[in-house]
């Protein structure tokens, strides 16, 4: 166990020890959870390792909650067996304590944070996620990696204030070469090391965002100060490299969103300016330009239970012809922007008890796509579960999803809740 | 002779005032009828227990604490607070609504696993409340303007007088031609509505089936809502009903919504 690590189970042993103690405070306790299966079937070909499966598990969960006004401690932890590679993992989802004041709180321990008005693009949501997990068919909850930090959130009227600090920097999660075919633009060099992801306090990654309603719009703004978290490639000798590198370049993020009613229904807009602080000219090959990012999304109820929502999404490369000048040859050569659109169709049926939904990214610039069509049925209040499949295609084979071309799959989740 | 025609000017007065009180037109009695019950108290607060009821007689169970906070004269805005319990895949989700009298609803939920706060596309006020036989409209109320009301007869259910009103919807996609209300002449609570369909054939109705007195509001604890097509009917218990509780402004955010307040959630 990490530093980190024994100093937030003491923490939360602490906490949890001072709440069951002081018999004073009224406690407030309970246990909820569920456990599940989740399959994922490849419907393209073997895996690169030559196996079936693109995610197979059997997992429990359980979610523990103590209130004691004004502190709360929520505690969600995963146990699961892991078919594929044959083990079993703990997981601590998230653990945090929670201090609430009439104008202020303070949430400190691993904590999921969403910001951001998208829909599965994220602009201003510059927390770890889990794209293996959403590629693989798990439950849409697995996205989301906690963040290992402090939260704390001012409410003086005029404006709303959330601030997180993180002093650990959790990358995001991608596919496992293993079970993914995936482009690998220096796939001859298998002599990789990872920069150990920082644990450097002096390093802390910060966000802020404040947000207030204007004219009925939700309406914020927000600021992020860190590291991209998908890493980038550093050769230990640009013209024969022998060994690669992955780190995570410096980065910062300056954005706005807007969601409210318009046009009989929900209008979102949201962009971002992500400047690349270790390549600020955008010379070097191996760190992303800096970049603009926007999106504007649509979402409406064309008629009883059933919700349509598109989104337009593009990214700007700023410094282009820097970047097409300091490409090493070989490699390809990304567009000056990049644009994707999504449509997502939800219809509910049976008392709602059905949920029929339909999701896919096509990727405007080159032609590929992600389709996800799913049936979620609710067998009673307590048991659900889920069908759907994952066909990835079009484009070329080193685009966003192009690279996926052989990694479609169906999935099933059965889940018991209690 | 002169003390009798003072009295008898009195008694025409009387008569002419006790009429007028009797004989509230159709739009005064709804007006009255909505005032008690979708707007008493300043705020509200109730444990909602209901049970989706299949035609074979297959339960769901949705249970929720309901909390609303009136802005304003009965008609006005409103702002909703909901936390679910249950069903175990939705609990601790909550729901927050800001009705306008006459411009679409604000709704935005919060999704615990994620952590997320989303606005909802919700123009169709036809819609299902949580998959139950109650739309968004029954639980909230309607736009008394959309509609033309009439008195249609007097009519006793049970040991309550009660009046009849038709109201006809002035839209002409509404799934239903006209409704007809019987508004209990005490309490102006609706103690029975029918839907009748463009066939003119019933086919929805809804029941009081107990109605209680709390802090001097009538209350209906207990109601439901049969659909005659399907078969399938919405049972609705109120549980821990009380009024003027002194909901906070502030419930209404973001910030609640995301970490609903415990004293709140019982």
């Amino acid at each position: 166990m990490t530093g980190w690590g024994r100093m937030f189970v003491f923490s939360l042993c602490s906490v949890l020890c001072l709440l069951s103690s002081s018999n004073a405070l009224a406690l407030d306790f309970s246990l909820h959870g569920f456990v599940q299966g989740n399959y994922s079937l490849n419907t393209a070909g073997d895996n690169p390792d030559g196996k079936d499966f693109k995610w197979s598990e059997e997992r429990a969960q359980v979610k523990l909650e103590s209130v004691a006004d004004p502190f709360r401690l929520f505690i969600k932890g995963d146990a699961f067996y892991d078919n594929i590679d044959t083990h079993s993992i703990l997981e601590l989802r998230e653990g945090y304590t929670d201090y609430t004041a009439e104008k202020w709180d303070a949430r400190v321990g691993r904590q999921v944070v969403t910001w951001g008005v998208g829909d599965l693009l994220f602009i201003n949501d510059d927390f770890p996620k889990d794209y293996e997990a959403f590629f693989s068919g798990r439950p849409l909850e697995y996205l989301k990696k906690g963040v290992d930090g402090a939260k704390v959130g001012l409410y003086p009227g005029f404006a709303s204030l959330e601030f997180i600090a993180t002093p650990y920097f959790e990358p995001n999660n991608y596919p496992d070469p293993k079970r993914f075919w995936m482009f690998d633009p220096m796939s001859g060099i298998t002599n990789r090391e990872v920069e150990d992801p920082y644990r450097d306090l002096k390093k802390a990654e910060t966000a802020l965002r404040i947000y207030r309603d204007v004219a009925g719009f939700d309406t914020s703004l927000y600021y992020y100060r860190g590291f991209s978290r998908q890493p980038s490639l550093l050769p230990d000798n640009p013209a024969t490299p022998t060994k690669l590198t992955l780190f995570y370049p410096e980065l910062s993020v300056y954005g706005a969103s807007l969601q409210g009613r318009a046009l009989d229904g929900v209008l979102s807009l949201e962009s971002g300016y992500y400047d690349s602080r270790q390549d600020k000219n955008g010379t070097d090959p191996m760190i992303p330009n800096s970049q603009t990012r926007y999106l504007i999304g649509y979402q409406r109820q064309l008629w009883e239970d059933f919700t349509v929502g598109l989104q337009y999404y593009g990214e700007y490369m700023s410094d282009y012809s820097a970047y097409v000048q300091n490409l090493p040859p070989g490699f390809p050569q990304e567009k000056r922007l990049h644009q994707l659109a999504s449509i997502r169709l939800t219809q509910f049926m049976i008392h709602q008890t059905l949920r029929l939904s339909f999701f896919t990214f096509y990727v405007l610039s080159d032609g590929a796509y992600l389709l996800n069509p799913e049936a979620k049925y609710n067998l009673t209040d307590s048991i659900w579960v889920a069908f759907g499949g994952n066909v990835f295609g079009g484009g070329k084979p080193w685009t966003q999803f192009g690279q996926f071309a052989k990694d479609d799959n169906v999935y099933g989740q059965v889940r018991y809740e209690f | 002779m002169r003390k009798a025609s003072v009295f008898s000017g009195m008694m025409v007065t009387f008569l002419l005032f006790s009429t007028g009180a009797f004989a509230l037109s159709a739009d005064e009695l709804m007006k009255k009828s909505q005032a008690s019950f979708l707007y008493p108290g300043s705020d509200f607060k109730a444990r909602v227990m209901m049970k989706l009821i299949s035609k074979g007689g297959q339960e769901r169970v949705r249970e929720m604490m309901m909390l609303r906070k009136n802005h304003g004269q009965p008609g006005g805005e409103q702002k909703y607070f909901m936390y679910f319990f249950q069903p175990a895949d939705v609990r601790n989700m909550t729901f927050m609504v800001y009705k306008y009298p006459n411009k679409d609803a604000d709704r935005w939920l919060f999704v615990p696993a994620i952590n997320m706060v989303r606005r909802i596309a919700a123009q169709d006020k036809r819609s299902s409340f949580v998959g139950s036989d109650f739309t968004y409209e029954d639980i909230s109320g309607r736009n008394l303007e959309d509609d033309a009301h009439a008195v249609v007869k007097e009519e006793k259910i049970g040991d309550r007088d009660c009046t009849v009103i038709k109201s006809t919807p002035k839209a002409a996609e509404m799934e239903y031609s006209y409704k007809l209300s019987w508004i209990d002449k005490t309490t102006f609570l609706p103690i029975k509505e029918e839907y009748y369909d463009k066939k003119g054939e019933l086919y929805r109705v809804f029941s009081a089936d107990e109605i209680k007195d709390v802090k001097g509001h009538p209350t209906i604890t207990k109601r439901s809502m049969k659909n005659l097509l399907s078969g399938h009917m919405t049972e609705v218990l109120f549980l821990k009903v009380d009024y003027n509780v002194g909901i906070e402004d502030s419930l209404f955010t973001e910030r609640y919504l995301k970490q609903p307040p415990k004293r709140w959630i019982e």
